[in-house]
C-alpha cells in the first residue's frame, strides 16, 4: 500500500508489530462489545415493539372516547373542564450504563397519589365520555413513560452499534491487513539485505583466500 | 427535575393536560418546529409529538435521536396511527444491524 513511504528498518518493524498487536486486541474487544450491544439491542427492540403497539392501542381508545366527548360538549366547555389539572407530574432522570452507552432511566412522581383523582372538573356539566377518555389516558400513561425510556435507549444503542460496527470493520478490513502487509514488506526487505550481505562476504572471502595462497575454489 | 411535554393539535393533546403534562397546541409545521426546538432547550426530558405533526418535520425530529435529552417520542394523534413510530423503529434496526432483519 503505502510501501513507498516506510523505512525498511528493524525499528520500524518492531513498531509496526506492536501496532498490529494493539489493533488485533482492539478488534477483538470491539467485536465483543458489538456482539453484546447487539444482543441487548434486539431485546430492547422487541420490548419497544410490544410497548408501542400497546400505547398506540391505548391512545386510540382514549382518542375515540375523547372525540365523542368533544362532540357532546362545546369546545369552550371542554377546554374549561381541563384547564386546571389537579394532577402534576415530575420526572427524575437517572442514567444506566449499557456497555458504556449511557441510557436514561425515568422515574416519575405524581403530586396526587390517588389514581381516581385525575378528573379536574365537576361531574355535573361534563359528559361521561370525558371520564372514560381520561381514565384510558391515565392507564396508558405508565406505558407511555416506559415507551419513552425504551425508545430513547433503542435510539442511543442503535447509534453506538453503528459506530462500533464501523470501527470493527475498519480494523478488520483496513488497519490490520495494512499492518500485515507493511510488516511483510519490511521483513522481506531485511531478509533480502541479509542475503546480499552474505553473498558479498562469501565473495570477499574467496578473493582474500585467492590473494593469500593462490587458492582455487572447487569447480565453478 | 425534568418535565414532560406533549406537542400536537388541540384535540389530540387536550386530554394530557388533565394528567399534569405540559401541553402545547400547534397547528402549522413552522410553529411545531419552533416549539420543538424551544422545548428541547428547556428542561423537558420527554417530548411526545403526534405523528401527524412529526410527518411534516422529519428532519427536526431526527435531530434529537442521538442526544440523551430530550427523548422525542411519536404518538398517534386523534386520527389514528400513521405507522411512523413503527417505521422509525425499523429504520433504527436497519441502521444498527446494517441489514433489514424484519
Amino acid at each position: 500500500m503505502a510501501s513507498a513511504t516506510i523505512n525498511p528498518t528493524r525499528m520500524e518493524l518492531t513498531r509496526l508489530k506492536g501496532r498490529l498487536k494493539t489493533a488485533v486486541r482492539g478488534h477483538k474487544l470491539l467485536k465483543d462489545k458489538r456482539d453484546e450491544l447487539m444482543k441487548q439491542f434486539l431485546e430492547i427492540v422487541r420490548k419497544n415493539r410490544e410497548l408501542r403497539a400497546k400505547v398506540e392501542k391505548g391512545l386510540e381508545r382514549a382518542n375515540a372516547a375523547f372525540t365523542v366527548a368533544s362532540a357532546l360538549m362545546s369546545p369552550e366547555m371542554l377546554e374549561q373542564s381541563l384547564m386546571y389539572p389537579k394532577q402534576s407530574v415530575e420526572l427524575d432522570m437517572k442514567f444506566k450504563n449499557i456497555m458504556s452507552v449511557n441510557v436514561p432511566v425515568y422515574e416519575f412522581h405524581t403530586r396526587n397519589e390517588d389514581p381516581t383523582e385525575i378528573y379536574p372538573y365537576g361531574f355535573a356539566q361534563t359528559s361521561g365520555e370525558l371520564d372514560t377518555a381520561l381514565e384510558a389516558l391515565s392507564q396508558v400513561f405508565q406505558d407511555m413513560l416506559e415507551l419513552a425510556e425504551v425508545e430513547k435507549t433503542m435510539q442511543l444503542l442503535a447509534e453506538d452499534i453503528e459506530k462500533t460496527r464501523r470501527r470493527v470493520n475498519a480494523l478488520e478490513y483496513v488497519m490490520i491487513p495494512d499492518f500485515q502487509q507493511k510488516i511483510r514488506y519490511i521483513s522481506m526487505k531485511l531478509d533480502e539485505n541479509e542475503r546480499g550481505n552474505i553473498t558479498r562476504l562469501m565473495k570477499v572471502k574467496e578473493m582474500v583466500l585467492q590473494d593469500a595462497h593462490n587458492f582455487k575454489p572447487p569447480a565453478s | 427535575m425534568y418535565k414532560i411535554a406533549v406537542l400536537g393539535d388541540r384535540d389530540s393533546v387536550l386530554g394530557f393536560k388533565a394528567l399534569g403534562l405540559d401541553t402545547f397546541f400547534v397547528e402549522s409545521a413552522d410553529e411545531a418546529r419552533h416549539t420543538l426546538h424551544q422545548l428541547a432547550r428547556d428542561t423537558y426530558a420527554i417530548i411526545y409529538i403526534t405523528e401527524q405533526l412529526a410527518a411534516d418535520i422529519p428532519a427536526d425530529v431526527a435531530r434529537y435521536k442521538t442526544s440523551v435529552t430530550p427523548a422525542v417520542i411519536l404518538i398517534p394523534g386523534k386520527t389514528g396511527s400513521l405507522g411512523l413510530g413503527a417505521q422509525a423503529l425499523q429504520s433504527a434496526v436497519e441502521r444498527a444491524v446494517g441489514a433489514d432483519i424484519g
